[in-house]
């Protein structure tokens, strides 16, 4: 089966006043098959923004490709606006994505008028917020997001969204500014447009029971790099490499022990040698042999394959 | 045992606004003794920082106190200008969510932790730069960081600059308002284990708010849960999480799923509705609108607290039914 969009060798790279260059992305692959969730967890700093932007087209990538439906994505403008319409984006805060004087029906028309969308704009529009759980429609049509409740707002852009009949939605947090009560159901309404719509998403998050909650396939990211993916019932009942431990083990309601890491994700202008995450490992601090010790610390590790298979990057756990 | 660190009766809480008064906190009833830890939970809107703010009156001067805010008997509401200022820092102490707004970003921290150990002669010139470095040493960070400003330090080593300045003038309260909620799941797992350890060290009570149940849980002793401006329920933090009497606890906890739980797996549960407006709040219970198990005399009964258990009480007409 062919990847709907897929990262390929991915790398991107900023460069900082220093001179030395921040790896945002140091080599990643990522296939989404059309009706898929995945979600993408990591620190802040560990690329998993860069990662979102670049699979939009927003950010051109230093090296590898990414490709819809089996094409690299164009790179003039003209070229990206036809994917611009079939992926879309969806961000954390929904006031600062709408324009406080615009409408609800102004904000959700104007993707279409941007892409000439054939046919008519109001059922459209119509169509589109009640899709995304504002009911009835003709009633938001006049109101302005100060009016609106924060889950509300954020109907407003996934409607938006909508209006384009994408067939994948890069989602940026979209819950984590919005109230606990809330929360679910937002999330409830991406898992009912995947079984309607056959929407893809990739949802970028730091919280772990949010993938667990809609996502089919679970993608962990550190320092640039995809360290564990698979099942979400595997990786996060069984987690192998060991910052997923580590993750897992700090929710409030793990029953395990936590594993708390101490220091900050660090920098990626200076990413360390050998496995990234060495200078952090518990299990590396808690003793390896000789050998898996000598290979953490200066053997790099491949980078994982993006598709349906399970895999982790780890010299002492990994096979 | 004598009387507690912190007691509020029925404290209120009005904002007189252009569109008139809004009532955000409805008569709060709440205590904190000496060493203990409670945490404060709820949706925004629901009044929770407002407690904090009113415990040492840092409301706007549109809202109206009421009630008494008793801190060590004394009453912080009927207090001269004065004895509050005395009182702030040095009894009771407040860390702000978001730290890397509250600190000056043209000053090294160090002169600002020292700001208000100077102010209300916690020690003099000289030795305040030893009292930093302790201050910043307790909290984890290495003393040769006060020099440091705001930028160069990360969102959580400012969380912990925040923290050591409430601790500047040996206060024994601390009121922590969303203390981890915009950092990452690793550094909030550290800044609540310095919470944690800090209190039983120090011996010093603590109130802290937070919309995440298991945060709190998993911090504090005793939990209460706030809904339009009052106290729904309150018990000790493990019950109030695992089995919660009111309707609104149920929901606010299955909306933080448990890894591993087949029951949340691809089932992600919300409440429908939203917060209810402060300023037209519905009448009878104010979460009968958005209640799965409201029944008839819910729309025009307002239930009080009232006990379900030992140490448990909750609003809730089912909880009182015979």
């Amino acid at each position: 089966m062919t990847a709907l969009l897929r990262a390929d060798q991915l790398t991107v790279r900023y460069h900082t006043r220093g001179g030395s260059a921040a790896r945002a992305i140091d080599g990643v692959n990522l296939d989404i098959t059309a009706g898929e969730i995945i979600a993408l967890v990591g620190e802040s700093g560990c690329g998993k923004t860069t990662l979102a932007r670049t699979l939009l087209g927003l950010q051109r990538p230093t090296s590898g490709t990414v490709l819809y439906e089996g094409k690299p994505l164009a790179t003039s403008v003209r070229g990206l606006r036809e994917y611009r319409r079939k992926a879309q984006l969806v961000l954390q805060d929904p006031t600062g994505a709408l324009n406080p004087r615009h409408t609800v029906y102004e904000a959700v028309a104007e993707g279409l008028r941007i892409h000439r969308v054939p046919g008519d704009e109001r059922e459209l529009v119509t169509e589109a917020l009640s899709r995304a759980g504002l009911r009835p429609p003709e009633r938001f049509f006049g109101m302005v997001p100060h009016e609106l409740s924060g889950g509300q707002r954020q109907r407003v852009v996934i409607a938006g969204a909508l209006a384009l009949r994408p067939s994948v939605l890069i989602a940026d947090e979209p819950v984590a500014s919005l109230d606990a009560s809330v929360r679910g159901e937002i999330l409830a309404l991406l898992l009912r447009l995947r079984d309607e719509l056959g929407l893809a998403a990739l949802v970028v998050t730091h919280d772990l029971g949010l993938a667990w909650n809609i996502a089919d396939r679970v993608a962990v990211m550190y320092l640039g790099r995809i360290v564990e993916i698979g099942p979400v019932e595997q990786v996060l009942t069984a987690p192998q490499h060991p910052y997923t431990r580590a993750l897992l083990s700090v929710l409030p309601e793990s029953g395990r022990p936590a594993v708390v890491l101490t220091g900050e994700t660090p920098d990626p202008t200076c990413v360390p040698a050998g496995c990234r995450f060495h200078p952090r490992c518990p299990l590396l601090a808690s003793g390896v042999d000789d050998e898996t010790g000598r290979r953490c610390r200066s053997v790099d590790l491949p980078v994982l394959d993006g598709d349906h298979r399970s895999a982790v990057a780890c010299h002492a756990v990994g096979g | 045992m004598g009387e507690p660190l912190l007691e509020l009766r029925d404290m209120t809480v009005t904002y007189h606004t252009g569109r008139g008064p809004v009532p955000a906190v409805r008569g709060v009833d709440l205590v904190v003794d000496t060493g203990q830890t409670v945490g404060l939970a709820g949706e925004s809107g629901c009044g929770k920082s407002t407690v904090a703010l009113a415990v040492l009156r840092l409301l706007p001067t549109t809202a109206r106190l009421g009630g008494k805010v008793l801190l060590n008997g004394e009453d912080v509401v009927a207090m001269k200008w004065g004895r509050l200022r005395a009182v702030r820092w040095a009894s009771a102490s407040v860390v702000f969510q978001g730290a890397m707004h509250a600190l000056n970003p043209v000053r090294p921290v160090g002169e600002q932790l020292a700001e208000p150990i100077l102010l209300h002669g916690g020690a003099g010139a000289n030795t305040v730069s030893s009292r930093v470095g302790d201050l910043l040493e307790q909290v984890g960070l290495p003393a040769r960081r006060a020099r440091a400003y705001p930028h160069e330090l990360s969102g959580g080593q400012r969380q912990r600059v925040m923290i050591a300045m409430a601790l500047a003038c040996d206060p024994q309260l601390i009121i922590a308002d969303e203390p981890t909620t915009a950092l990452d799941v690793m550094v909030q797992a550290q800044v609540l284990d310095l919470v944690s350890r800090l209190v039983s060290e120090l011996g010093i009570g603590l109130m802290m708010i937070s919309h995440d149940l298991s945060v709190l849980a998993s911090t504090c002793q005793r939990l209460a849960v706030m809904y339009a401006g009052r106290i729904i329920e309150q018990g000790p933090a493990r019950q109030v999480l695992q089995a919660p009497a009111h309707p609104y606890t149920k929901a606010l906890s299955a909306a933080f799923p448990t890894i591993g739980d087949p029951e949340s797996r691809l089932a992600p549960r919300g409440l429908p509705g939203d917060p209810p407006d402060p300023s037209a709040l519905p009448p009878g219970c104010p979460f009968h609108p958005r209640c799965p198990s409201a029944f008839a005399d819910c729309v025009d009964t307002d239930v009080a607290l009232r006990p379900v258990d030992t140490g448990r009480s909750a609003a809730c007409l089912l909880e009182v039914r015979p």
